[in-house]
């Protein structure tokens, strides 16, 4: 083969596998684009600074009516546990050998109570409380816990606004974090 | 059914054959009766089926083709069954654990594979399952389980092990799947989740990937996006077949080497972002409580791990003599380097084979030839992965982390075994 067709055809095998290389890391054009109206309707996530909380309020007298029909079955009527997760109390308990974890001594963000309760309470009915519902269960159980004074309302703002005790005491992974010297004889 | 041509018309054969059917259908009856318990089954074996007789169930034939179109275990391994407590406080957020010590080899069986789910079990129809990928991303998409499928696939042998398995505090469990029944092990079958966060295009700012499951838990977990872009996968098919609905039908996501709770199953969305979302399973569950009152968040791997399977608690030796000690063991961190086994209560320790292949955070077969001298014995394995860490003692886990950390317990478990050949967990 002559220099100059050798080198075409190098050139050939060059480009194609450029654009092959490039057509597999951009795109296999699999799926369709999501519409803002349905990206709205699922993404549901409030994060730990109220990001995406929807608009409305609730009161905490309202969530104490609340409470009792849809969440005293399973959390107790003031909130002191049952089938369902203790919610209330333990503070101070914490770094102690009994610890009891509950919204208000464990829980670091105020957020995440609205974002869970919403989807994922009541455990027979998930998703089916409005916004205004959940805010007012937040409140309650903020109010329980010593958190939210009996006559509040909460709404986006004022939930962002709350500072839960444990929030400085999360750190991150230290492991590994424990020294196995396996020994071999005369252990 | 299809005859075959050949002996469509042959009166003999077409004779045997309704013989067979019924002979089929009057069996199936007998066997529904025979193993409505256990007990009638060994009550029916007897010397007659012992050489030098011949057996009886070589003297008629078998059931027929189609008898079992999925098919199931032998109504003798009808005791191997998912380990799920009688007494749970409920069975919506529950979870049910492998048998493993009735198991040999890598490979969880696709019905005895654990199971943790927080809102119950979903029936999800495929056809109208969504995958919705948004956030930092160039190209919001939706994909059908269609489009999923289209991707490159890949299978790899993985295990999965709940983070909690088992915790810190007393009463400890009886046998091995009562101790680490929350870990199980298969080949998952799906497309590499780079690939499909890159038809969407990450933005410079993505940091972490929100998964959420179309469970009534709407389970959602935060993961860093090394890890998506590393071996994350999206899993469709388990052992080969199809996920179990109790796996996460039709999708879920699988992170090699991280805590269960993470593989998030049902997945249904991904949300890029550039921090993690907080939520209630990351912050008020699934966080390390230390003594000092701080608490880790974020703790991915799950940790080198190894236990005795055989002998294990529940089990007994029948005879002294030669017994093969085999056991499993796995590293979040990578492959398996070694497993050391004592028989002596852990004053001397060698080194047991392992079963080739050794794969990367997968289980891994270990055995050591034994001879039992029938005198009481303290049995353990300790586990080394490729990053040179030893799994550690229960005492030496208690020193760092207290008793209250819950999750992450890798600890060494020693089987006594008594003379009379009763085995025993020998640190509850």
């Amino acid at each position: 083969m002559p220099q100059r067709d050798l080198q075409i055809v190098m050139l050939a095998i060059v480009t194609l596998a450029c654009a092959t290389s490039v057509k597999a890391q951009s795109s296999y054009g699999i799926g369709r684009a999501a519409t803002p109206a349905e990206i709205a309707g699922w993404n549901i996530d409030i994060d730990r600074d109220g990001h995406n909380l929807p608009p409305g309020s609730g009161s905490v007298s309202h969530g104490r009516e609340m409470f009792d029909q849809q969440c005293a079955s399973c959390h107790g009527a003031k909130g002191e546990g049952g089938v369902g997760d203790r919610l209330v109390g333990g503070q101070g308990t914490i770094a102690t050998p009994k610890p009891v974890r509950t919204v208000g001594s464990y829980w670091p963000y105020a957020p995440t109570l609205f974002d869970y309760i919403r989807r994922a309470m009541p455990q027979n009915a998930p998703q089916s409380l409005g916004n205004d519902d959940v805010y007012a269960v937040s409140a309650y159980i903020l109010n329980l816990n010593g958190l939210l004074p009996a006559d509040a309302t909460l709404d986006a703002r004022t939930l962002a606004a709350i500072r839960m005790p444990n929030r400085n005491m999360f750190v991150s992974d230290p492991r590994p974090d424990v020294k196995n010297p396996a020994c071999m004889a005369g252990c | 059914m299809t005859e075959p041509v050949d002996i469509q018309n042959d009166g003999v054969v077409t004779s045997r054959r309704r013989f067979l059917r019924k002979g089929a259908i009057v069996g199936g009856v007998v066997l529904a009766g025979s193993f409505a318990g256990g007990e009638a089954l060994g009550a029916a074996a007897n010397a007659d089926n012992l050489p030098p007789n011949v057996p009886d169930w070589m003297k008629t034939p078998g059931d027929a083709m189609g008898s079992q179109p999925y098919g199931a275990p032998s109504p003798f391994e009808k005791s191997v069954v998912k380990n799920i407590s009688n007494n749970l406080p409920q069975y919506l957020s529950a979870s049910g654990r492998t048998p493993l010590q009735d198991l040999d080899g890598i490979i969880t069986p696709n019905g005895l594979f654990y199971e943790r789910h927080h809102g119950g079990v979903p029936t999800i129809d495929p056809a109208q399952h969504r995958l919705m990928l948004h956030g930092l991303v160039e190209k919001p998409l939706i994909f059908t389980m269609e489009d999923i499928r289209r991707f490159p696939s890949q299978s790899r042998i993985y295990f999965l092990e709940c983070s909690g398995n088992p915790t810190y505090k007393k009463p400890y469990g009886k046998t091995a799947s009562d101790l680490v029944g929350l870990l199980s092990c298969a080949e998952w079958t799906g497309v590499s989740l780079k690939l499909v966060l890159q038809e969407a295009g990450l933005r410079p700012d993505a940091k972490w990937v929100v998964a959420e499951g179309a469970d009534s838990a709407a389970l959602t977990r935060s993961i860093p996006i090394e890890k998506c872009l590393d071996d994350a996968m999206l899993a469709y098919s388990q052992n080969g077949e199809r996920l179990r609905p109790q796996q996460g039908y039709p999708l879920r996501l699988l992170l090699p080497g991280f805590e269960g709770n993470m593989n998030v199953k049902w997945l249904r969305r991904l949300r890029v972002a550039a921090e993690p979302t907080y939520s209630r399973e990351e912050t008020s569950k699934y966080t390390d409580l230390m003594p000092d009152g701080s608490a880790r968040e974020f703790t991915f791997v799950m940790e080198c791990k190894s236990i005795i399977l055989r002998p294990s608690g529940g089990q007994r030796l029948d005879t002294s003599g030669f017994h093969e000690i085999s056991g499993i063991a796995w590293s979040g961190r990578g492959k398996i380097r070694r497993v050391d086994v004592s028989v002596d209560d852990g004053r001397s320790w060698q080194e047991a084979e392992l079963q080739e292949p050794v794969l990367t955070r997968a289980l891994t077969r270990f055995r050591l030839p034994w001879h039992w001298d029938g005198q009481t014995a303290v049995i353990q394995s300790r586990a080394i992965d490729e990053t040179g860490y030893a799994q550690p003692t229960l005492t030496e886990l208690l020193g760092v982390r207290g008793d209250n950390s819950f999750y992450h317990n890798n600890a060494i478990w020693p089987w006594r075994i008594a003379a009379d050949g009763e085995v025993t967990n020998a640190a509850a």
